[in-house]
């Protein structure tokens, strides 16, 4: 059946099985390869996208349950070559050491800051708190967040300024 | 893993659910936000011919109160419960639950009607409503039956719906006039997003110095949620002194029906329904005197 859906902005269709689930649509369909498969069982959060701009797990949707809504994909989060605070925080704070769980952590952590602009720490805990990473960094995402929170404030302050990722262990 | 194949329908009308529901009976399965049936068709220990996604029927969420009950819709997601302020005066122990059960992404999908529906005997939801003394009000085209919350869950995976009926609202009672109220849940888990390895719901009900009515729900210790009746009826118009809860927390602990399993061993999970039971009543009783809630 036909299903059509907002994927970063653009509209997508095409014709998928009802079975098809969503992460399978993003990646296979519409070839958006920085949304994982973690654990295919809903436990890991690789696979976490925003519907609708709040985080769930794709690997635990069916891609015609989608149809009609809006999808944010780590692809979408930067605006051209304008990273998103949360990847320049990732970036600088080393927020990632394999890499794997980090398209997941951006966006639950983009939402985060777009419902809670100035978390604490046990805010940014708790929303990570469904993705896991294997890495075990998580000192440093929380760091990474809590930086880009930053980021998005001063943005804010000085919208004409661009807030670009400096170079590795770069200058605040 | 890939769920085997299934047609799929996405009715704009409750009427049109239903009627999809009588037409295709035990071979359809309802769905909303999907996270108890996603996983369990991709490891295929379901394979319904047909899937009738109710997402797109109108009315099915959101909460609402009067004088008598709190209604919420069946559709109503773990996240809107778990944001919903206006329930700390109402009902204080649905937010607690709403904030545990599993982890915040699938609270962002998955549906409170979702969860009693799929009734696992280790999800929180049903030990919550047996506390509070629930109806569960299920539609079918023939029309609406109001079940109780101690009647639907018949077995591990299995409730009291037909086929041909869908959950369409939870009704929780409201406390009289001259009483306070208040609940708690607590849940004993490994990690964020693991199933309880021991839930326990409690709910009370004040009249000046005395309990007019208790509910406990157990969640992880038996073939189904369960309530512990006898530890209820032992608060019911009595002062709760520290005698009284140890008492209702030693039946409860008899009610309970654990297994031995990764998470703890049945004596283990025994004696943690004991210690929650004896927590939650404290907690509960202090949050509602005289400024408690309302359900």
């Amino acid at each position: 059946m036909n299903v059509t859906v907002d994927v970063n902005g653009q509209e997508r269709s095409a014709d998928v099985e009802p079975r098809l689930l969503l992460v399978d649509f993003i990646r296979d369909h519409l070839r958006l390869t920085g949304t994982h498969i973690g654990c295919d069982t809903s436990s890991c959060g690789a696979c976490t996208v925003l519907l609708d701009g709040e985080p769930v797990k794709s690997c635990t949707m069916l891609a015609v349950q989608a149809g009609g809504h809006e999808l944010t994909t780590v692809e979408g989060l930067a605006r051209g070559a304008e990273l998103d605070p949360v990847q320049v925080g990732f970036h600088e704070e080393h927020g990632l050491q394999c890499g794997f769980c980090t398209p997941g952590m951006l966006l639950v952590s983009a939402a985060l800051l777009e419902r809670n602009p100035q978390p604490s720490e046990a805010d940014i805990r708790w929303a990570i708190s469904g993705n896991i990473c294997r890495c075990t960094g998580y000192v440093n995402i929380v760091k990474a967040v809590q930086h880009a929170a930053g980021l998005r404030a001063a943005r804010a302050a000085a919208p004409t300024e661009q807030v670009t990722a400096g170079a590795p262990g770069g200058a605040e | 893993m890939v769920p085997a194949a299934f047609d799929y329908r996405s009715p704009t009308s409750l009427a049109e659910a239903l009627d999809l529901l009588r037409e295709h009976g035990d071979e359809a399965k309802v769905v909303a936000g999907g996270q108890s049936l996603v996983p369990l068709l991709k490891l295929r220990f379901a394979s319904p011919s047909l899937l009738v996604d109710i997402g797109r029927v109108p009315s099915l969420s959101g909460v609402t109160a009067d004088g008598e009950w709190l209604r919420i819709g069946a559709r109503t997601r773990h996240v809107d419960v778990e944001r919903d302020e206006s329930l700390d005066r109402l009902c204080p122990i649905l937010r607690e639950a709403a904030a545990q059960v599993s982890d915040p992404l699938v609270r962002n999908r998955g549906t409170l009607g979702g969860s009693l529906c799929h009734a696992d005997p280790a999800g929180d939801w049903g030990a919550v409503m047996l506390a509070l003394d629930a109806r569960l009000v299920a539609r079918s085209a023939a029309g609406e039956r109001v079940i109780r919350a101690a009647d639907f869950f018949q077995g591990p995976f299995t409730t009291a719906l037909q086929p041909d009926e869908v959950l369409t609202e939870v009704r929780v009672p409201v406390a009289g006039r001259g009483q306070h109220a208040s609940g708690v849940y607590l849940k004993l888990e490994r990690k964020v997003g693991d199933f309880a390895t021991v839930g326990v719901a409690v709910h009370v009900r004040l009249e000046g110095d005395r309990v007019a009515t208790a509910g406990i729900g157990l969640a992880a210790v038996g073939p189904t949620n369960l309530p512990a009746g006898e530890a209820a009826r032992a608060l019911e118009g009595r002062q709760p002194t520290e005698e009284v809860i140890a008492e209702a927390a030693r039946l409860a602990a008899g009610a309970a029906e654990p297994h031995d399993d990764l998470r703890g061993s049945a004596d283990y999970k025994r004696d943690v329904v004991r210690v929650f039971v004896q927590r939650g009543l404290r907690r509960a009783l202090a949050q509602a005197g005289p400024e408690g809630g309302q359900a």
